[in-house]
């Protein structure tokens, strides 16, 4: 307290020091980096900088800022406008259901591929990034051919009277279709290091198969499985190039809002189009923070 | 996966759920690829290689290697810096840095080449200038470059930078304490240590930027035989209604797809303890 000068005290000396300076030695507050003996620090972080600067910041703040030239009540007006309204609905309703569908196929096939042993099963494990692997043109093209009324799937599902290609079903099917790989990859690594303790501890005290899913196994997957269909649902409302050909891109019934700022730059509506793009960001942001809760709160239950 | 993790496995329903993964699998994912490559030869080899050798189809096939060797290093490059700096010391505020990185996965491909237009476009806020100096990047390679480079910006990065926190400083620290300048530390140090991630996060990065539709159809306006890039070849053949051109050059990215997921899983399980933990099998 008072002691101004401080006796040496061998034992600190003698410890060696970090090289990033952890422990030892805590940098006063006003220090925004630590000190450290590796070279290339400005270089390194300037190139970031520079780089993260020129390639998203600059383009995301004209998509910021833009929109605004038409004022509050044009963007009102853009975005309230009945093509709009229902392109935006149309995405976001179908990303969540084909999200949804895909927490119930992903979560069975990473169960599959971690729980049994088959032949072909690291091929079935290689094929779940298909999706990721094939450039979504492709998919798109593919998808059209097999799901048109005169493509084989299409044909057999026009015999139920099920209308597919050029139709929200058709959306729906590609959107399962890109998002499958983000479940599967999202729980198979969770459910492959799970302890297996926890499980045979519940078996110890008499739970049976079903009881020790339900509530062993479930629980622990829960954050990953939200984290999973988060990222499908976010890469579903942006999802461009596997969707506009099996759309069918009829006006107020089967047009993404993707598509919509396609159809506004090709009318010049720069700030329409900027408009229609913040919207979509700022409804997808707001959705996951909404799952970041949930997730939270998921996570917060399981380790009670 | 390699390795079958212990625990409840539900042998009741084995067959059952076995059936109904495969049945998922090959309706969902497999069948598609497959019709790729039957339309492709639908109308025989002949009208294959006959679409492929089309001049338009040629010009493609250049434009997108050219987007390609020019987005995937730069990223590759950007990568190794913000790994370095995020990963070998210590400072503020890299939360953020790390969140701006990530950025470009949550945003549309669409509104990853709108944001160029809005900057560089005709009523772009840089637009008169470039006419003005006759300068042209939107329909044109430059901005088919930076779209490409938006979309594709995290890829890299996002392999390096947590296997070089795992790795931490502490050989760096040691070569550069035995003397070693930080280039060579660099170069026989870290280089060595992250080579198979870097390979990892450039064979990803540049599937991507050789497949990207959505981004760059936005900055390409269509010039045939100019800005159409194969995927945009692809689409504009489609709506012509030349089915077997528009999947024979479909298959020519279905094979680079299938190629990168095939040297990715051999990288997975050759090279796992070199790659992020998330990858390791």
């Amino acid at each position: 307290m008072t002691d101004i000068v401080r006796p040496f005290d061998e034992a600190r000396a003698r410890r060696p020091i970090d090289p990033r300076g952890r422990g030892l030695w805590k940098p006063p507050l006003s220090r925004w980096r630590t000190p450290s003996i590796l070279p290339g620090f400005g270089l390194s972080l300037g190139v970031t900088l520079a780089y993260l600067s020129a390639i998203v910041i600059l383009p995301l703040t004209a998509l910021a800022i833009r929109p605004w030239e038409i004022g509050l009540s044009g963007v009102w007006a853009t975005l309230t406008d009945e093509r709009v309204a229902k392109a935006l609905t149309l995405s976001f309703s179908l990303s969540l259901y084909a999200a949804l569908l895909n927490s119930v196929l992903g979560l069975l096939i990473a169960w599959t591929l971690v729980r049994y042993e088959f032949p072909g099963r690291r091929l079935l494990d290689a094929l779940v990034d298909l999706p990721f692997a094939l450039p979504t043109a492709v998919a798109g093209i593919a998808l059209t051919a097999l799901y048109a009324p005169t493509g084989p799937l299409g044909a057999l599902a026009a015999k139920f009277g099920l209308k597919t290609a050029y139709s929200p079903l058709g959306i729906f099917i590609a959107l399962v279709f890109i998002g499958l790989p983000f479940v599967v990859r999202a729980v198979q690594p969770v459910l492959q290091d799970l302890d297996k303790e926890v499980e045979e501890a519940a078996q110890t005290l008499g739970a049976s198969d079903l009881q020790r899913v339900l509530f062993v196994v479930a629980p622990a997957l829960a954050p990953a499985l939200i984290s999973g269909v988060t990222l499908a649902f976010a890469r579903a409302v942006g999802e461009y190039g596997s969707v506009v050909f099996i759309a069918g891109n009829m006006p107020m019934k089967t047009e993404i809002a993707p598509l919509l700022i396609v159809i506004k730059l090709e009318q010049y509506d720069y700030a329409g189009a900027a408009a229609v793009g913040l919207a979509m960001l700022a409804i997808s942001f707001g959705g996951l923070i909404l799952l970041n809760v949930v997730q939270l709160l998921v996570a917060g239950r399981g380790r009670k | 996966m390699s390795r079958l993790a212990p625990g409840v496995r539900l042998p009741g329903v084995a067959p059952l759920l076995l059936v109904a993964s495969t049945v998922v699998m090959a309706v969902l994912v497999v069948l598609p690829l497959g019709v790729v490559f039957h339309d492709a030869f639908a109308k025989g080899v002949g009208q294959f290689v006959e679409a492929l050798k089309q001049p338009d189809a040629v010009a493609a096939v250049k434009l997108t290697l050219w987007v390609a060797a020019i987005s995937v290093p730069l990223n590759a490059l950007f990568g190794l810096a913000a790994a370095w700096a995020i990963t070998k010391f210590d400072f503020r505020g890299k939360t953020v840095l790390l969140t701006l990185i990530d950025l470009p996965f949550s945003i549309s491909p669409v509104v990853s080449g709108l944001v160029w237009v809005l900057l560089f476009g005709a009523q772009g806020w840089f637009g008169e200038w470039l006419i003005d100096h006759d300068v042209r990047i939107i329909f044109a390679l430059p901005g088919l470059v930076l779209a490409t480079i938006l979309v594709t910006f995290p890829f890299v990065a996002r392999e390096l930078i947590p296997l070089m926190q795992d790795q931490g400083v502490d050989e760096e620290a040691a070569a550069l304490t035995l003397g070693a300048s930080g280039f060579t530390t660099f170069w026989k140090i870290t280089l060595p240590n992250i080579r198979w991630a870097l390979l990892y996060g450039v064979l990803l990065c540049n599937a991507r930027a050789m497949g990207e539709f959505g981004a760059v159809s936005v900055v390409s306006g269509h010039i045939r035989g100019e800005t159409t890039t194969l995927p945009l070849h692809v689409e504009v053949l489609y709506n012509d209604y030349d089915f077997v051109g528009a999947f024979a050059a479909a298959s020519i990215l279905a094979s680079l797809g299938l190629v990168t997921l095939v040297l990715k899983t051999a990288l997975e399980w050759r090279h796992s303890g070199e790659l992020a933990a998330s990858r390791r099998h």
